[in-house]
């Protein structure tokens, strides 16, 4: 089932340029989505059984990242009327440049550092190191607060392909807390959003700029 | 024993949030604060305290942050009824749970042993502070509480790869994987050196976030300028803390690997920078409550650079912590008066605080040549030790920023300090209904004489625990 991983880990990475690509809010949610279910399987794949906490946990992952989050974004989008799509600081195309830029850079990083040599030929260490860095592009160079919130969640993947090569260390209680903070935060983060609309009637964070020295 | 530090105060948080009545629900905070902190006081004087198989461990440095959170929070605790009084309009239902989850989560990352536990409990620190910054509903709130969360959470991110590296570091040696503190202690030296270095650098820096070091502090100013300074006083003093234990434990492991040298380099490094920016940024400093956030910055500063030295400064900051914040405790509450009294935090309006609130003034005053470093106050004693360690290492140059930066830190502050509390208050002053009452001014004086205490007699008990958790810093398997 381990040779399932490395195909799926490509979609992953394409979903980034996708993300990074995306000028509509709908694409983009989409695709951080998309990665959450994938999430899920490769959960299954990585530890290579079917283990009843395995199959919870998978479960968990893709309905926490691949629905419940995602309708969370769509209801808030609809809920603040987006007029104006995504906002990006810097262009779509030097988006995708620095991207494709990051991801190289993951890959000659993640050559640096010694692999364990079951996990040698594998690409999960350096698409977690570049699904990490598109989520901070992301978080860097959107204007508006739910993109800023997708960029985090795409960044919160790539420390979870990470955490695929440690299915052991991590016990199921803990990985359930990692979820359940990360369920709480974007949700609080979703008030404030909603907060936000209605204080500036905008959701742009060009709004957020009074507090300064 | 650890279950109940843990559970009490989650449970009077519950009862916070099913109390019907707005006038009478603050109570249950000092309650909560008072049930803690005797709690805390068998947990300190009994026996060991361990839990799920060396999940929960009070060990010699936690039992140093859970005294301080523990006398922190019960101080504050009594301050908070009184403060909410003075806002009778406002629902209080989540500002007294969430205060009150704080706590039980502080005393979780305190306790926990296993350092996915103690990112979990982290991030439910942060989670349950963000609502607290937000009690004032402004627009400028607003920015503060998201300001905070996102860059909270993306550096607790950073951290929580951090600690997968650090797993990974076992497993990459053939090791079985494993987070508990006490195992990668044991097993440090046969972990992977480049594994190893890439998850210090991230854990100080998601955790560095969380605890304000420079450059990560950005979200600090806005958060503490616009919190109510009761919950300033919690965070600086107690959340901070919390995430400078974590920062402690992953100094343990690189101690014992032992690797120490490459994390005390960039300890001191980010300690000096941290101090640096603060120093910077305080100077001319408008607004008195940002103002006490650079100084938080600068001690957590302090701090890292106290460890970075090692040997007697590592002492040193172990005493700054508590020092630290119970002086916190006496500047955030005071300023939280004084902002009360003016209606404004900006030194254009506020001037001649001695006359218009004669004991806030006056302690705000005290607190700042307290924090600054006048004897006969606790930190400067801590901070003088950190001073004594330094030259007697012979880190020399290290000692000489160090006292410069002290320097234009007090003349920076105390320019800013002294234009509050000097001078003729304007009659637009005078026209809020504010007065200084002794529920809003005994918790700061309990904190100052706290603070005057230290700085002249450390209590045996007291000081035999630093010793230990100084010796237990510094142990090797």
């Amino acid at each position: 089932m381990k040779a399932f991983i490395d195909p799926i880990l490509v979609v992953v990475l394409l979903l980034n340029f996708v993300a990074l690509g995306a000028s509509r809010l709908r694409t983009l949610i989409q695709a951080v989505a998309l990665q959450g279910i994938l999430l899920g399987v490769l959960i299954v794949l990585a530890h290579g059984s079917f283990l009843v906490w395995v199959l919870l946990m998978a479960v968990a992952t893709m309905a926490l990242k691949g629905v419940v989050i995602p309708r969370m974004l769509f209801h808030a989008v609809r809920e603040v009327v987006i007029r104006r799509e995504v906002e990006p600081i810097v262009g779509f195309v030097a988006s995708l440049f620095l991207g494709a830029v990051g991801t190289a850079l993951a890959v000659l990083f993640a050559n640096t550092l010694p692999i364990a040599h079951e996990h040698a030929a594998s690409l999960v260490v350096p698409a977690a190191l570049s699904t990490v860095l598109t989520g901070f592009l992301i978080l860097t160079t959107r204007s508006k607060a739910i993109t800023q919130v997708v960029g985090y969640l795409i960044l919160e993947n790539g420390v979870f392909i990470f955490g695929l090569l440690l299915m052991e260390a991590l016990p199921f209680m803990v990985e359930l807390g990692v979820l359940l903070d990360l369920f709480v935060a974007i949700f609080v983060m979703g008030i404030i959003i909603h907060k936000i609309s209605r204080e500036f009637s905008s959701v742009s964070t060009h709004m957020l700029s009074e507090l300064k020295e | 024993m650890a279950f109940l530090l843990i559970i009490v105060p989650l449970i009077f948080a519950v009862l916070a949030l099913a109390a019907p009545s707005n006038r009478w629900r603050p109570l249950l905070v000092p309650a909560g604060g008072v049930a803690h902190f005797i709690l805390t006081g068998f947990a300190l004087t009994g026996g060991p305290v361990t839990a799920l198989q060396g999940w929960l461990v009070l060990d010699p440095l936690g039992k140093i942050v859970l005294g301080l959170v523990s006398v922190l929070f019960v101080v504050c605790a009594f301050y908070a009824p009184a403060y909410l009084a003075l806002r009778p309009d406002r629902q209080n239902r989540v500002f007294c749970t969430c205060l009150l989850g704080m706590l039980g989560m502080m005393t979780l990352v305190v306790l926990s042993h296993h350092l996915g536990l103690m990112w979990v409990a982290i991030e439910a620190t942060t989670l349950s502070t963000a609502p607290l910054l937000f009690f004032n509903h402004s627009s400028r709130s607003l920015e503060a509480t998201w300001k905070y969360l996102l860059i909270g959470s993306v550096g607790i991110a950073l951290a929580l790869l951090g600690s997968f590296f650090l797993a990974y570091s076992s497993v990459h040696e053939g090791l079985a994987p494993t987070l508990l503190l006490d195992d990668l202690v044991k097993l440090a030296p046969q972990l992977s050196r480049p594994w190893l270095h890439a998850a210090f650098v991230l854990l100080l820096v998601g955790y560095g976030t969380k605890m304000g070091l420079a450059p990560m502090h950005t979200w600090k100013p806005d958060a503490y300028g616009e919190a109510p300074g009761l919950v300033g006083a919690l965070l600086a003093g107690g959340a901070t803390s919390c995430a400078f234990l974590a920062i402690l434990r992953f100094y343990q492991i690189c101690q014992a690997a032992p690797e120490a040298a490459f994390a005390r380099e960039i300890l001191v490094f980010i300690g000096l920078l941290s101090m640096a920016v603060a120093a910077v940024f305080m100077i001319r400093q408008r607004d008195f409550k940002r103002m006490l956030a650079y100084s938080s910055v600068e001690h957590m500063g302090i701090l890292a650079l106290g460890i970075g030295l090692g040997g007697l400064a590592t002492f040193g900051a172990l005493l700054h912590l508590i020092t630290n914040g119970v002086t916190k405790g006496v500047l955030f509450l005071s300023a939280g008066n004084i902002h009360r009294a003016y209606d404004s935090k900006l030194t254009d309006d506020v001037r001649g605080a001695i006359r218009r609130l004669p004991a806030s003034g006056v302690l705000f005053l005290a607190g700042f040549l307290v924090v600054t470093g006048s004897p006969p106050g606790g930190p400067f004693i801590s901070e003088f030790t950190i001073l004594t360690g330094a030259v007697t290492g012979g880190h020399f140059a290290v000692a000489a920023f160090y006292l410069v930066l002290l320097a234009i830190i007090f003349i920076g502050m105390g320019t800013t300090v002294l234009r509050v509390v000097q001078g003729v208050p304007s009659a637009q002053a005078s026209a809020t209904p504010y007065r200084d009452r002794p529920q809003l001014v005994i918790p700061i004086l309990v904190f100052m004489s706290l603070s005057i205490m230290l700085g002249l007699y450390i209590p045996h008990p007291l000081s035999r625990m630093l010793h230990e958790a100084a010796a237990y810093l510094e142990v090797r398997p």
